[in-house]
């Protein structure tokens, strides 16, 4: 094992979203941003098979039309040896299918690697793509979705959630791994570390670096709108002197809507 | 992009296949075009002709020993050979963890773009297809349309529902398409227990969160449970934080549409929230009044679930009996 790629996201914190009540538009411009939280896992497990096998470098890669240094960093903090940052205003508009193409040209240039590892989807836009767009694009074996993974010698072995079961799948390395949130608890970095992290070295590439062709990267879909869903509900309030009075009422009431006792 | 002509549907589960039926053939209704099912599997002749029956005009049947099991690098080939070949203008994938997979290789094979977990589709005016998603970790739903064919969408299950099958003409077509070998290898399968598996088929719900405080408490949402014939379920601080469970409700673990929902303890974080917003009737009980939970429930209860969990048990007991 030389070398792990993890590919980390710059995301919309969704929890901090604020929604404008007349128009119901999300307000995204003010949002702070973080390491879409999946990536981080994909990062802490690079980082604990690093320490587990004592050699492997672990470097990071990103792309973003903006300025991404502060995620950067947290992500040295955490544990990577390197992050490497595409970054480019022609990204501005780029779908799953140009990041995933900008990585993948990202990676050759970036050469030799045993794993690349991906969150299994974004925290904002949660689509879910890119991992397999891009084992696809490097012609990696792919195992998506994986809550536990080892490391024997030249082959990779995982566990994946499927919707009725549990799967385990052996590949060969080089591989391409999207990892689920239970995989790890990603850890949070000591002053320390942080410290140790203002050190290590930030590889900044455009797209002419990567002699990205413009036609590559222009958007396959288009987003016509998107709004915070209209709330429908009832918002009926239950009071009543005691519990039993109130579980009367409420018991009264669902059997009303019909919704007890099919 | 003119040459790309009719719907198709594929998903490696029967049943899910069915429901996308349901929307294809309104789709290829609209644009008055042919409705294809892509079938794939091994001694599955007899099910092929089924299908016709739930809508479609035209069974693409692929019958191959390679194709006994879901294989993602097998089943990629053989869609990728029709899709190639046969140019259809939409593609509509079920959004298993392995369809979704699928569809994201294939788009990239194709050179085209996919948008997954539509959970509503239509075509606007140009006859391009729309697709409606959430999005922003359940704050947003997104309308996405494509710019480039095929447009591939992934269905997330139980997202329609299947036509009533009715005698109808169409014909299966038996194909042979070449088969690429796997890159990774299956070595065991685990079965997930069949009652956490049910949730998303639940009629009715009674899910806890943080407000439960201890593991063993969640007999008093099983006691209820008995009386309304419900299942049991909770968010995900309890799987993830505290592991007690090892499944959730939510946008990242089970999405839900049972008839009846109620929430125990939970403070309704939006993830959670788009995770069960399809409910007809949302009940949630909590102690505290600022709960964001109230702002999306029908019923709600200022209040300690551990006294109204069981003066409702036996409320209704008393009222349904």
């Amino acid at each position: 094992m030389k070398r792990i790629i993890v590919c980390l996201k710059q995301a919309v914190d969704v929890s901090q979203l604020k929604v404008d009540p007349a128009t119901r538009r999300l307000i995204t411009a003010s949002a702070p941003k973080k390491i879409s939280d999946f990536d981080k896992n994909a990062l802490e497990e690079a980082v604990r098979i690093r320490e587990k096998i004592g050699e492997a470098e672990v470097y990071t890669l990103t792309v973003s039309h903006e300025d991404a240094k502060a995620v950067l960093r947290e992500a040295l903090a955490i544990g990577a040896d390197k992050a490497y940052f595409v970054n480019d205003p022609s990204f501005q508009d780029v779908d799953t299918s140009g990041t995933a193409y900008v990585l993948a040209e990202a990676i050759k240039k970036i050469g030799e690697f045993d794993l690349v590892l991906c969150g299994e989807a974004s925290l904002d836009s949660f689509s879910g793509l890119v991992g397999s767009r891009l084992a696809e694009l490097l012609n990696l074996p792919l195992i998506a979705s994986v809550r536990r993974l080892t490391v024997e010698d030249n082959t990779v072995v995982a566990e994946r959630t499927l919707e009725d079961a549990y799967e385990t799948v052996k590949a060969k390395m080089p591989a391409l791994i999207t990892v689920t949130r239970e995989i790890n608890q990603p850890r949070i970095p000591s002053l320390m570390m942080i410290m140790k992290a203002s050190k290590k070295a930030i590889v900044t590439w455009t797209a002419t670096d990567l002699n990205i062709q413009q036609k590559k990267i222009g958007a396959k879909i288009e987003v016509v709108e998107v709004l915070a869903p209209k709330t429908e509900r009832k918002k009926i309030m239950i009071t009543g002197e005691n519990s039993a009075e109130i579980a009367e009422k409420l018991a009264k009431a669902l059997i009303q809507e019909g919704v007890v006792g099919r | 992009m003119s040459e790309h002509k009719g719907v198709w549907v594929f998903s490696e589960k029967y049943d899910l296949t069915l429901e996308m039926l349901r929307k294809g053939r309104e789709i290829a209704d609209k644009l008055q075009t042919k409705l294809t099912a892509v079938f794939a599997g091994h001694n599955i002749k007899e099910k092929a002709g089924e299908l016709i029956k739930y809508g479609v005009d035209k069974v693409y049947l692929i019958d191959n020993p390679a194709l006994e099991r879901f294989q993602a690098e097998a089943y990629l080939s053989v869609l990728h050979n029709l899709a190639a070949n046969y140019k259809p203008e939409i593609l509509l994938i079920g959004s298993t963890k392995n369809g979704k997979s699928l569809a994201a290789r294939l788009a990239t094979r194709l050179g085209t773009g996919c948008v997954p977990d539509c959970a509503g589709l239509g075509v606007n005016e140009e006859g391009r297809l729309i697709g409606e998603r959430i999005t922003y970790g359940g704050n947003a739903v997104a309308k996405v349309t494509f710019r480039s064919k095929p447009q591939i969408a992934t269905i997330p299950a139980r997202a329609f529902e299947k036509l009533e099958p009715e005698d109808r003409k169409g014909e299966v077509i038996e194909l042979d398409v070449q088969i690429e070998g796997p890159k990774t290898e299956v070595v065991e399968i685990k079965p997930l227990e069949t009652a956490s598996v049910n949730i998303e088929e639940a009629d009715v719900i009674i899910s806890c969160g943080r407000g439960l405080e201890k593991k063993e408490d969640k007999a008093l949402l099983e006691e209820l449970a008995k009386i309304v014939n419900g299942h049991v379920g909770n968010s995900r601080p309890l799987a993830e934080d505290r592991k007690w469970f090892t499944e959730w409700v939510g946008l990242s673990g089970h999405k839900v549409k049972p008839t009846l929902y109620i929430a125990c303890g939970i403070s309704g974080v939006i993830q959670h929230v788009a995770g069960i917003r399809d409910s007809k009737t949302i009940v949630a009980i909590n102690n505290d009044p600022e709960a964001p939970i109230f702002e999306v429930a029908d019923y709600g209860v200022v209040g300690d679930l551990y006294e109204i969990l069981p003066a409702l048990t036996e409320a209704l007991r008393k009222q349904l009996h």
